[in-house]
């Protein structure tokens, strides 16, 4: 088995001016190229969770390793640089700059990673392969974002986060704002696109009926050890 | 990395706030240059009149009044010098030359001098210059007339045209000297000063049209007529004179004729040099100038703090965008800087349109400080150091950003990965 992509072990993390753990995980893997599924409900420390790999927060106590680095001992800037470099995200809605064109807002992390960018090539062909491969209408592509639809939306963020090829896209419950068929379409459509860029997903989401599509499944409530607020 | 052309399309994307608030400053911009600008231009419009003039000298009165009411116009003499006086100092060796301005007449507003052929030849302006005929020759004949270029301009008159003067100020007379209408021999080129708002007439003219007036009114037939009057030029003197104009062979006998004529026993006198006059008419309206410039600095604060709210409220608005920016691999200081960047650009902008604004107000305006006060006002971008003055408040415009980027940078840290609506 090859090295894992994200590894974590005996990580603690408390929000500022709280006097209680939101998060302490003792061990939790993400394997290169694998689709993970996590069961997160919200108040499980998901976001706590995504926070830490992106590198926004640091923890506590444990240590994070992410594409071969050590993060937890890394300045901030290089955190920075390291997001930017291996981290595309989808968040639930409201992903796009409303006031941006579909292409622009697709090449948007390039803007802010060089090795990003030089791994796109023509950042501008990149983005409009994979705004096909998403299945987004053409005549949509030079259009202002908040002239699309959320299913629309949803699939520019997701050519957005897989931009450049990075090592991990985060999807933080990407389809809870597109009803069940639409749902489908938009996994389906993900899952290509992700194994043609060679990157690996973590997918959170509270809704376990998604479960069945990934490679390996966890449940954060249960390898959360901290006292999780009901 | 092209960020700027992020911030840029953001700005487009709120342009309606963002142009509004350049207006704001530059409104505010516009009201500070022109108070500058105005009162170098007006200081520098009153110095171009008697740039030339070595000294002024006026019956016993205060320097800033006889200034104000032989030069420019403004307010009355309370006494005459007598015109023996008048022939002595012309007389003086340091003396290079005299003008005599007999004063008290107008025509239509603008007021009559009596003066000599001296005027048209020693009198300087500006940076040395000689006054011109535009049109027309200086007077020859008494009952002619030289009047001044925004005379002839606002009244319509040209060479030939009848005139007949008023005894007295204001616009409306009811004493005319009617009896001897004078006729306009020539029209000055334009100067820029309060001579192109006045009518200029010889003094044995002076004199003759106000024999019979030594009571302030005219007796019944006691006046000259036009004929008799001609015949008696040479004799026709007036007994005293407002105020006179001397230039001196050296400026240094400036201080001691000062002081000779300041002590003159015959006659209480009182002489000025007008440049040092200036500086003390300034002083006394420099208190004004202050508050204006208080006013207008407040206003500038105003300007900038509306500035400041106006980012502080769209920072909520733009949580989402600043998150999205984040988790797209922006640093804190990269959204930090964006907004110290955009109140920079809309700083630069409102100072640079209000630029343009006060010097279209200038331009606007002139034609008015012409006729009020005969001062030639020419529309000019700020001098150096108004520039230094706007640059630092550009800075000011900078250092008030970085209260929302501050925000901006501790908000991005605290929100985490999270997108918030």
């Amino acid at each position: 088995m090859t090295e894992p992509l994200l590894e974590i072990a005996d990580i603690e993390f408390a929000w500022p001016g709280q006097d209680h753990n939101v998060l302490e995980l003792p061990s939790f893997r993400i394997e290169t190229g694998e689709k993970l599924f996590l069961f997160g409900p919200s108040g499980s420390g998901k976001s706590t969770l995504l926070a830490l790999i992106g590198g926004l927060v640091r923890a506590d106590r444990g240590s994070l390793h992410f594409a071969g680095q050590e993060v937890e001992s890394m300045s901030g800037p290089a955190r920075d640089r390291l997001r930017a470099e291996h981290l595309g995200v989808i968040f639930q809605q409201f992903n796009l700059l409303p006031w941006l064109d579909v292409r622009t807002n697709v090449t948007l992390p390039c803007r802010f990673s060089r090795a990003r960018a030089h791994r796109a090539g023509d950042i501008v062909k990149a983005a409009e392969a994979l705004l096909a491969g998403m299945d987004l209408d053409p005549a949509l592509w030079g259009r202002r974002a908040d002239e699309l639809s959320v299913g629309q939306q949803q699939r520019v963020a997701a050519a957005r986060a897989l931009i450049g090829s990075p090592s991990l896209i985060l999807a933080d419950e990407p389809t809870s704002a597109l009803d069940a068929d639409r749902r489908q379409v938009f996994i389906d459509l993900l899952f290509a696109q992700v194994e043609q860029a060679g990157s690996t997903l973590l997918f959170v989401s509270h809704d376990k009926d998604l479960a069945r599509h990934f490679d390996r499944r966890i449940s954060l409530p249960e390898i959360n050890r901290a006292g999780v607020e009901s | 990395m092209n960020l700027i052309g992020l911030a840029i399309r953001s700005l487009l994307n709120r342009r309606f706030a963002v142009i509004l608030t350049i207006l704001t400053i530059a409104l505010s911009i516009g009201l500070l240059v022109i108070v500058e600008q105005m009162r170098a231009e007006v200081r520098d419009g009153f110095y171009r009149s008697v740039s030339g003039t070595d000294l002024i000298v006026g019956a016993r009165t205060a320097p800033v009044q006889l200034l104000l009411y032989s030069v420019f116009g403004i307010g009355d003499a309370t006494n005459n010098i007598s015109i023996e006086t008048f022939e002595q100092l012309q007389a003086l060796d340091e003396v290079d030359w005299a003008i005599p301005m007999a004063l008290g007449d107008t025509h239509r507003g603008f007021r009559v001098m009596g003066t000599s052929g001296d005027f048209f030849e020693r009198y300087r302006y500006a940076d040395r210059q000689q006054l011109e005929v535009a049109a027309g020759r200086e007077f020859d004949d008494l009952f002619e007339v030289v009047i001044g270029h925004q005379v002839a301009r606002q009244l319509d008159y040209d060479v030939g045209d009848s005139v007949i003067l008023a005894h007295g100020g204001g616009r409306v007379s009811l004493q005319q000297h009617d009896d001897h209408p004078f006729t306009i021999s020539g029209i000055l080129a334009p100067t820029g000063t309060p001579v192109d708002q006045q009518l200029y007439i010889s003094l044995a003219a002076h004199r003759a049209i106000h024999i019979g007036w030594e009571q302030g009114v005219q007796r019944p037939g006691a006046g000259l007529d036009a004929e008799e009057a001609r015949e008696r030029t040479e004799e026709l003197r007036p007994d005293s004179i407002t105020a006179i104009l001397i230039g001196l062979t050296s400026r240094a006998a400036v201080f001691g004729l000062q002081r000779r004529i300041n002590d003159y026993r015959p006659e209480a006198l009182t002489a000025i040099m007008p440049g040092i006059t200036l500086q003390e008419l300034w002083r006394i309206t420099g208190l004004a100038e202050q508050v204006l410039r208080v006013v207008a600095g407040l206003v500038v604060l105003a300007g900038l703090l509306g500035m400041l709210t106006v980012l502080l409220t769209t920072l909520n608005e733009r949580r989402r965008e600043m998150a999205i920016l984040r988790a797209n691999g922006a640093r804190p200081v990269q959204i930090a800087g964006l907004l110290v960047f955009e109140a920079g650009l809309i700083a630069a902008a409102g100072i640079v349109l209000g630029v343009v604004l006060a010097f279209v107000v200038q331009g606007i305006s002139a034609p008015f400080l012409l006729e009020r006060l005969g001062l030639h006002i020419s529309a000019s971008l700020p001098a150096g150091q108004v520039w230094m003055v706007l640059g630092g408040i550009w800075l000011a415009g900078l250092l008030i950003a970085l209260v929302p980027a501050l925000m901006a940078y501790r908000r991005t840290l605290a929100d985490g990965m999270q997108v918030r609506n």
